[in-house]
């Protein structure tokens, strides 16, 4: 009777215990965040987590409004919505993703090479043709056909875009003044199409046709793409080793005190892939609710350690070891009411 | 045979009734049903015009920072963020017309061979075919056409065009696949089962003793039809027409997946295009500045205002003909 008497009690307790925690942004990391949800969930059945793939857009936004705990995002904020927000936020990186140059040759016995400067003038409209000398003359083992290049590009705005027209700024300053970086951009030439699937399903139904896609969605659909040469000369194939590898080149330029809104395209790295980048949680700097930030603090601190050994299963490209102090540094710095919620989380 | 002199079907008397009273006018439980029913009444030209401020309101920074600019300017920069709706207003008018170009013919003919050829058995079976066409899912129409139209048009249909016709400017270019062409084809297809029924109706509705006084006069079947059924029946078949029109320019799904989306106006129909529903649907989401944001609202407000306008063009020359007692307004 009397343990039924606490059972009772302690009840209530537990139902102001748990936590409900509201994210929304970025779709392609959409697949390993509702595992570690889930994954999250059986241990801690106190913190009720719900992420929306909206796209970082709509992520940014909700985020920005306040209507959601945390955002998510393929490519960082920009200053000015930083500032719009009084710069309360933190770019948390979560795993890595990249864009592969995906094309329709049938018959090829090895993939495509690709320099920097071929590729942004495909893009471009400057190489039309597939057996091009500059592009002949990179692949002497293959017999490039004579037919036109169909540029393929994303029609809807897309995290996927902003890392490749970030990519092609870095290495064609004619790219940078002509078009520019972007989520969505005015795409010199080339159809457009809704999505990965959009882009890779008219990549494969048109001959000769070129295009950019997500790494992971071009893995598991199993569409042929190429190989590119990297700031140090190697001719690298797109994995999730040289993925990580490219996020490992690029930390010595960002530093222990970095804000994590980086760039890491074209990566220093020796086996760094170029077209690589962060996909990012944003979290305040300060919240009001030290209960939800404490939770989610601790959600994404677990994402980051216990998290990462889910993330080549599923098709990402887990975070470098090296960069785990600097993402706790960050964490350790976020506050509810005045106080720092970390202490309180360990 | 063609200036056959067409009745006009008798005017019905106008019946002038007493409107029914109730016993207590006044009755409380009446007014609330009275006002409950204007309410709902009331509500939905209400919705539209809540639709059309938040439209105007979304649109605002977008009017104001480009003026009329917006209507015949090309350029669609977000990175510059300078926005111009001319490649999408001609795509959504190019693809329309010539979707109503293909389907308009197959459509009449089908209604016309289902209401006067056809044998009795295949009627039925054929009108709910072609009324299938309706039911199926926009993105279902454009996988279709991703992965069986456009080969299609690439190895059929496409060569022997351009051998015929490829001097004229309609057909320059190379045929990737997506592009204007496929955009209206699909198009085509849609609007068919809504533009054959309603036609169908029409045509159903037209007296048999307008055929049948045609036929008296020694008229073979197709001048009959020519020149008493279709003349007969014209005020429904435009409205029929339109109804299509109106469908075609706001479909979304399936043109977004064939047109190219490419912010380009070229008369070729091999050349990629695009449209505004289909831009609002793909940029919408990943519309991260506010001025993004407008020009999309206002690209929706000029949408809305086409497909409106269309709308009541249709009303219109649908009343017109009805004051001339014409059939098929009814079948609307």
């Amino acid at each position: 009777m009397k343990s039924l008497l606490l059972l009772l009690a302690a009840l209530p307790a537990a139902a102001l215990a748990q936590v409900q925690l509201n994210g929304a942004g970025a779709t392609f990391p959409n697949i390993i965040y509702q595992d570690w949800i889930l994954t999250y969930n059986q241990t801690h059945p106190d913190a009720k987590l719900n992420y929306q793939s909206i796209g970082s857009g709509g992520g940014i936004r909700q985020f920005s409004d306040g209507t959601v705990d945390f955002g998510a995002s393929d490519a960082p904020m920009t200053d000015s919505a930083i500032a719009a927000i009084g710069g309360n936020v933190l770019h948390i990186p979560t795993v890595l993703g990249a864009v592969v140059v995906a094309y329709n040759l049938p018959g090829l016995a090895q993939p495509v090479k690709f320099t920097p400067d071929v590729i942004a003038d495909i893009f471009l409209g400057k190489i039309t043709k597939w057996n091009d000398a500059r592009l002949t003359s990179i692949n002497a083992g293959l017999s490039l056909p004579a037919t036109d290049i169909v540029v393929v590009h994303r029609a809807d705005g897309s995290g996927t875009s902003f890392v490749f027209t970030d990519y092609l700024s870095k290495v064609s300053s004619e790219w940078q003044q002509k078009v520019g970086k972007g989520t969505s951009v005015n795409w010199p030439v080339g159809l457009g199409g809704r999505g990965n699937e959009g882009v890779s399903s008219t990549v494969n139904q048109t001959p000769g046709a070129i295009g950019y896609i997500e790494l992971g969605y071009a893995t598991a659909n199993k569409i042929p793409f190429g190989t590119v040469r990297n700031s140090s000369g190697n001719w690298i194939t797109p994995s999730l080793e040289s993925v990580t590898a490219a996020a490992a080149g690029a930390m010595k330029d960002m530093g222990p005190n970095t804000d994590f809104r980086v760039s890491i395209t074209n990566s220093t790295g020796p086996q760094a892939y170029p077209i690589a980048s962060f996909t990012w949680f944003l979290v305040h700097k300060s919240y009001a609710d030290t209960a939800k930030a404490r939770a989610l603090i601790q959600f994404i601190w677990w994402a980051e350690s216990e998290g990462q050994a889910k993330a080549p299963q599923l098709g990402y490209a887990p975070l470098p070891r090296d960069l785990h102090p600097w993402i706790q540094a960050r964490l350790k710095s976020v506050t509810a009411g005045g106080r720092a919620v970390w202490k309180a989380a360990e | 045979m063609t200036s056959l002199p067409i009745e006009s079907p008798p005017r019905p008397p106008r019946l002038t009734r007493p409107r029914p009273q109730s016993l207590h006018a006044t009755d409380r439980s009446d007014r609330i049903y009275r006002s409950v029913l204007t309410g709902f009444a009331l509500g939905l030209p209400l919705l539209i015009l809540i639709i059309l401020g938040v439209l105007f309101t979304g649109a605002l920074p977008a009017l104001k920072r480009f003026g009329p600019t917006f209507l015949w300017t090309s350029t669609w920069d977000p990175v510059a963020e300078v926005y111009g709706a001319a490649p999408m207003i001609f795509g959504t008018l190019a693809s329309s017309l010539l979707a109503l170009l293909i389907a308009v013919p197959l459509a009449l003919s089908v209604a016309v061979f289902l209401t006067e050829f056809s044998p009795g058995w295949l009627r039925q079976p054929v009108a709910f075919l072609v009324e299938l066409l309706a039911a199926i899912p926009s993105v279902v129409y454009g996988t279709w056409g991703i992965f069986v139209l456009i080969p299609f048009l690439r190895a059929h249909v496409v060569p022997p065009l351009k051998a015929v016709l490829g001097w004229t400017p309609f057909l320059q270019g190379v045929f990737y696949g997506n592009s204007l062409l496929a955009g209206g084809v699909i198009l085509a297809i849609m609007i068919v089962p809504y533009i054959a029924a309603v036609s169908r109706e029409v045509l159903l509705a037209v007296p048999a003793s307008q055929r049948e006084a045609a036929l008296a006069m020694g008229a073979t079947r197709w001048e009959a039809v020519r020149s008493a059924v279709l003349p007969y029946g014209r005020a429904g078949l435009i409205g029929a027409v339109i109804l299509g029109l109106g469908r075609a320019l706001g479909e979304t799904m399936a043109v977004t997946m064939l047109i190219g989306n490419r912010h380009d106006i070229g008369v070729s129909l091999l050349q990629p295009a695009y449209t505004m529903a289909a831009a609002i649907a793909n940029e919408f989401s990943e519309a991260t500045t506010n001025l993004y944001q407008s020009a999309l609202f206002e690209v929706g407000l000029i949408l809305f205002v086409l497909t409106v306008t269309v709308n009541a063009i249709a009303r219109v020359l649908i009343w017109r003909v009805a004051r001339g007692q014409a059939v098929g307004s009814r079948a609307l």
